[in-house]
């Protein structure tokens, strides 16, 4: 057990979830206070001193169902599951409840063979599914899981795909948006029903369901398909795991860490997941950069001063002095293409930046697309910058034709206006993918600002193999930037930040 | 609940053993079980899930600090306070804010009463007057010294840990891994049973790695739908289950929205209890409409949800 508990924290480690070897000791400590067979238990409470941070808590369960997953041959992905019985710590109990299924009985016999598993036909399991379903029984809803992966699935073994693939066959054929339609219409006729039988007087209360009550059933349906949906993946990985072992596996599906995930091509549910992260990720850097401000920073040896103060050591500079650091805190200049593509990193950026704005004299922004706007006033006097870039959203001004992204204009119109502001205390940050539609590139703009600010730097979110291919002219702004930065996750885009200030 | 019969509850009240030095030897368990721990809190109204529930066991065991985050009012604070009354331990609470120092926190010398002792001058030697007012006698004790002092059992809540400044963070260190406290002029005041400690943040700040080593972490989020329904019934006298399952469905339903401010589980009690006192039965569209204010505060997240949960608008 303290084996597999040495493998689990080096995945966690591997995943980019910190944990220390006093950490480490805690959790071999906590398997001798809980019951192992209790995977809950053992989940929560292993997981109190192996995560300290909520953001990484779906990547730690992830890594837990891999490495504490129910092992077996009912697990095998060729095999029939009807011939299980030796599945470790609990789940015996999840087949009990399998068996009194209908569809169950009639299955032995067919379907043997390769594929495995093709106990039911289609309609006994959608059948099946939309009772599950209806009911809100989990050990039914496991069972649907089962017999879906095992239906549609199609796992092989040996094959080196990953568990999203074989959940999204086995998803699109169970058809769940389908499903939730005939569960509103049931609901919709059996309130129908009940209300011509209470209803005496035929024009009584109508006979539908209110707005309230179709959208309070619909997400109580929807809780109980998330719910399967999760069974699903969770039967998969573990075929996946009795296929492969829980090492591979897990590096094979290794989920990355918000602040690791690629923003530019990170899907809906990463991005809530970034979105999230986002608030500590901030905080944290604010923190790390007060502490270097208070601390540390000493300025240059002050020559003068350390020889003035020696003599009355006889000449010997026992203390030296040093020149106070210049107090002055940079001025920011945010100038941020916020056209689809890269939308979601100008966004974080501007939180990122304003989060921490105590730490510059001064912060200010403009964001475009064709057209380009100072959103600075949106973050004056607002606590949470999220709300003040959900604002940028909907009220900055930045189409100027046809809203695909023209950095020329842009530039032009930022320098014919603000131009002038720019001064030699001011860093001027520019972020996007310099995706310019094959537009003028306006970039003696940059030139210009580079030739009055102290630094000009240049954020760009796409992978650097793909700078300068197609419209993008990355490389003829780079001519004029201080420093042109590869940014594409949280973590890089904190590192640069926090260098800034 | 503070009853002392451990083999009915698996909850055992109350340890008495003194021990003056090295580690604090931990008493006997104060949790048969996980369970334990749920079903005992549970009896004293405060619904647990199965993190809550193993983590609290875990802490006690290990003899280890807890950190409770989460968002406001998901009953972190409440959780410190049922487990002292689950136990029957006296509950010590440090309330954190910006500027709170170690004279608050830990202990303070009476300058009062000491200069008085010196006026006083009954013919001591210095050495012998210096000993005498930094004795025990003309301390001030401050939460953290008395949770350590404390002869009976308590339970220690630090609550909002993230409003004191970073540097006042290393105050803790000692008392969270050490259980004592170094006072230069005295000594070392060791514990005397180990106080069962939490220490809540509402992730304002991040804490520092070396506090967050020393815990165990126990995040604790907006509960699942049953256990949001069964804190409804436990807390709000009077309400019927139908309208308990209603409430914390809508409930639900609007915290999956994209609000600036989801309603919290305090919020949640504020507005089933309203809706108890109006004689509410079954919430319609305008009742709802009508009360949401109690639920969210932001104006433009009143008019979403209304919106999107009742086809209402309300922003007219
Ligand atoms: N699990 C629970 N069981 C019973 N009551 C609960 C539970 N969780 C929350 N409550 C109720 O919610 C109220 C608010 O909880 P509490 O004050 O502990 O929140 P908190 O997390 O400390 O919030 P804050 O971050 O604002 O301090 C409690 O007074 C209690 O009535
Ligand atoms: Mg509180």
């Amino acid at each position: 057990m303290l084996d597999l508990l040495t493998g689990f924290v080096g995945e966690l480690r591997a995943a980019g979830i910190p944990v220390s070897l006093s950490e480490h000791l805690d959790a071999a400590e906590t398997l001798r206070h809980v019951p192992l067979e209790d995977r809950e238990a053992i989940k929560y409470t292993l997981g109190a001193s192996l995560v300290k941070s909520s953001t990484h808590w779906p990547a730690y369960e992830t890594a837990f169902e891999i490495y504490f997953s129910l092992r077996g041959p009912g697990y095998a992905i060729a095999g029939d599951d009807e011939d299980e019985d030796g599945d470790e710590a609990g789940g015996s109990e999840k087949d009990d409840d399998g068996s009194s299924l209908p569809g169950k009985g009639g299955r032995k016999g067919k379907g043997q063979g390769g594929g495995g598993g093709e106990g039911m036909t289609p309609e006994e399991l959608a059948d099946m599914l939309y009772k599950a379903l209806l009911s809100a029984n989990s050990s039914m809803i496991q069972a649907v899981a089962r017999q879906a992966v095992n239906r549609y699935g199609g796992m092989e073994a040996g094959r080196p795909v990953g568990g999203t693939y074989y959940l999204y066959r086995t998803l699109r054929n169970l058809d769940l948006d389908k499903v939730m339609d005939r569960l509103v219409e049931q609901a919709r006729k059996a309130t129908g029903a009940a209300n011509e039988d209470a209803a005496h007087d035929p024009a009584g209360p109508e006979v539908t369901l209110t707005p309230l009550e179709e959208r309070l059933l619909r997400d109580e349906y929807q809780a109980r398909i998330d719910q399967l949906r999760k069974e699903i993946e969770s039967e998969i990985r573990r075929r996946l795991v009795a296929d492969r072992g829980s090492e591979a596996l897990a590096k094979s599906i290794r989920k990355p860490l918000p602040e690791d995930i690629d923003v530019m091509h990170a899907t809906k549910d990463e991005l809530v997941a970034l979105r999230k992260s986002l608030a500590p990720l901030s905080r944290k850097l604010a923190v790390r950069l007060a502490r270097k401000r208070r601390h540390g920073r000493k300025g240059p040896l002050d020559f003068r001063a350390t020889v003035r103060s020696s003599l009355s050591t006889g000449g010997v500079p026992v203390d030296p002095k040093f020149r106070y650091p210049r107090p002055s805190k940079p001025e920011i200049i945010v100038i941020a293409d916020i056209s689809g593509s890269v939308a979601s990193f100008a966004r974080f950026t501007l939180h990122l930046v304003h989060a921490i704005s105590s730490q510059f004299s001064k912060v200010r922004s403009f964001v475009f697309i064709d057209g380009i706007d100072e959103v600075t006033r949106f973050f004056d006097g607002v606590d949470d910058p999220a709300e003040a870039v959900h604002r940028i959203n909907t009220e900055a001004d930045v189409v100027w034709v046809d809203g695909h992204s023209d950095y020329g204009h842009a530039l032009t119109v930022f320098w014919e206006r603000w131009g002038e502001e720019i001064n030699p205390r001011s860093s001027v940050l520019l972020l996007g993918d310099a995706r310019n539609n094959y537009h003028a590139s306006g970039s003696w703009v940059i030139k210009e600002i580079r030739a009055r600010a102290r630094h000009v730097y240049w954020l760009n979110p796409e992978p650097r193999a793909y700078w300068d291919s197609g419209d993008s002219i990355v490389g003829e702004y780079a001519n004029y930037c201080d420093e042109v930065v590869e940014c594409r996750t949280l973590r890089q885009l904190e590192r640069f930040v926090g260098e800034l200030a | 609940m503070t009853s002392n019969q451990t083999e009915a509850t698996g909850v055992s009240t109350g340890r008495t053993e003194e021990i003056t030095s090295g580690f604090p030897e931990a008493g006997p368990p104060r949790f048969d079980s996980i369970d334990a721990v749920r079903t005992g809190l549970a009896g004293v109204d405060y619904l647990a899930d199965d993190g809550i529930s193993g983590v609290v066991y875990l802490a006690d065991r290990l003899a280890k600090p807890v950190l409770v985050e989460g968002p406001a009012g998901t009953g972190k604070t409440e959780l410190a306070k049922s487990v002292a009354r689950l136990t029957g331990s006296r509950l010590i609470r440090l309330q954190c804010y910006e500027g709170l120092d170690e004279s608050k926190a830990l202990y303070e010398w009476n300058y009062k009463k000491q200069l008085l002792r010196i006026q006083a001058d009954s013919g001591q030697s210095w050495d012998e007057l210096e000993d005498d007012i930094f004795s025990e006698e003309f301390l001030l004790t401050r939460p953290l010294l008395e949770a350590i002092k404390s002869p009976d059992p308590v339970v220690l809540l630090i609550d909002e840990v993230d409003r004191v400044e970073l540097e006042t963070e290393a105050l803790l260190l000692e008392i969270l891994s050490e259980y004592q406290v170094s006072i230069p002029e005295l000594g070392t005041v060791r514990a005397k049973q180990i106080p069962l400690v939490f220490l809540t943040s509402n992730n304002t700040r991040e804490l520092s790695e070396a506090l967050k080593r020393r815990c165990l972490y126990l995040h604790i989020d907006y509960p699942q739908l049953e256990r949001e329904r069964a804190i409804i019934e436990t807390r709000v006298p009077g309400i019927s289950q139908a309208l308990a399952d209603q409430v914390a469905r809508i409930v639900r339903s609007i915290r999956s929205l994209d609000l600036k401010k989801a309603p919290s589980v305090s919020e949640t009690l504020d507005w089933a209890r309203t809706l108890v006192v109006l004689g509410v039965e079954s919430i319609d569209a305008e009742q709802a409409k009508d009360t949401l204010h109690i639920l969210l505060k932001y104006r433009s997240d009143i008019d979403r949800a209304s919106k999107e949960l009742a086809g209402l608008d309300t922003s007219g």
